[in-house]
């Protein structure tokens, strides 16, 4: 009889083997499960920042994991749990297009407005 | 109940967390991987801090005769009135589960009752608790399910914990004297609600987890009267030993 858990767990060692396939520089899977990256937001209305990662086996244990982990000490109000493999990342040294300043060209930077004195957070 | 009569029903329950805390306690750095070794220590952790708070009050309502350090301390073996539950080894992962699942209902009864009682300090501590306890029974049932639904060993070795634990169960829900006292002033629930929350919970878990619960009838009886099991002597050997060798020892 195949009940829930194993099922989870039976579709996540496919995908994994998938990612694996696809992406052999990646390696997410050892003994203690797949990595899952943890954001949290410190007060509500505030973005997400990413705080660290965690091991798990699936979604409920990454989220337990990621609040013994990183909420016990009232450090945040919301908290996102994502498999790092759902994370599609850019490498720096070899995509400096995504990231040239375009220092030269004045116009794109914002610069020329004036934040009113209430604004937080900007 | 009189204040003699709640000092001994606070040490009764602040026992039971302190003697669960120091089992969970022995996990440090021995968990099966980072992050779970972690999550036991919280449980610990949360159980010494409710521990701390009943022992801090029991002493108080004896006049301050010993402190909530002597109590945990300076007592012997005789003088304990956890649970034998409470005081089982850490076999392995399974039985360390099967333990403090068991010991999570118990608790998250008996501080629902405790949430609602006239006492500010015992109310205080109970709805600190419930929330504490709402996570370690959502944490400790998650990984019931997990290896009870797991592979063949993990649901062999988590029966085998069910099985070697279950003559413990019956002492949740006994009753004696100050049982009846703590019941009469609604500090504590009937033994029979007890009992039947436990196995409404328990037999709903184990449905879904593909366990049984042994036939077995034989339960044990006698920590209310401070009798143990041989494991507890060992425990304090260990939690004791600094206060037993530098009496008074401070930093």
């Amino acid at each position: 009889m195949e009940r829930g858990f194993v099922k989870q767990l039976r579709h996540m060692q496919k995908n994994t083997q998938q990612n694996k396939q696809m992406s052999e520089t990646k390696d997410t899977e050892d003994t203690q499960g797949k990595l899952w990256e943890v954001f949290i937001q410190s007060k509500k209305g505030l973005p997400f920042k990413h705080f660290g990662s965690v091991h798990a086996f699936d979604k409920e244990m990454a989220v337990q994991n990621a609040r013994d982990l990183y909420t016990r000490r009232g450090e945040g109000k919301g908290m996102w749990v994502v498999p790092a493999d759902a994370i599609v990342a850019v490498d720096p040294a070899n995509d400096a297009c995504f990231f040239e300043p375009a220092d030269d060209k004045v116009y794109r930077h914002p610069t020329f407005y004036e934040l009113p004195d209430g604004i937080k957070n900007m | 109940m009189d204040h003699l009569n709640l000092s001994k029903f606070c040490i009764r329950l602040g026992d039971h967390c302190l003697i669960m805390a120091h089992r969970q306690s022995e996990l440090c750095s021995n968990g099966p991987f980072l992050e779970e070794d972690i999550a036991q220590i919280n449980l610990g952790l949360d159980l010494l801090g409710q521990a701390e708070a009943l022992l801090i009050y029991a002493a108080k309502l004896e006049g301050n005769t010993r402190t909530a350090d002597d109590l945990a301390y300076r007592r012997s073996e005789r003088q304990f009135h956890n649970f034998m539950l409470t005081e089982q080894p850490n076999t392995d992962f399974a039985f360390v589960i099967v333990r403090q699942y068991f010991m999570s209902l118990y608790l998250l009864k008996t501080y629902q009752v405790l949430a609602e009682v006239d006492d500010d300090t015992l109310s205080g501590i109970a709805l600190k608790a419930l929330k504490e306890l709402s996570y370690h029974e959502r944490h400790l049932s998650m990984w019931i399910l997990r290896l009870g639904d797991g592979t063949d060993e993990s649901q062999q070795r988590i029966q085998t914990a069910v099985n070697e634990l279950w003559m413990f169960v019956g002492e949740l829900y006994e009753e004696d004297a100050l049982d009846l006292l703590a019941q009469q002033a609604s500090y504590a629930p009937k033994g029979e609600e007890m009992k039947s929350f436990l196995m409404a919970q328990i037999t709903a878990k184990f449905a879904e987890a593909s366990l049984t619960i042994p036939d077995s009838i034989y339960m044990t009886t006698g920590s209310k009267q401070g009798i143990h099991t041989e494991y507890l002597g060992f425990l304090l050997t260990e939690m004791q030993y600094l206060q037993r060798a530098y009496p008074d020892a401070k930093w």
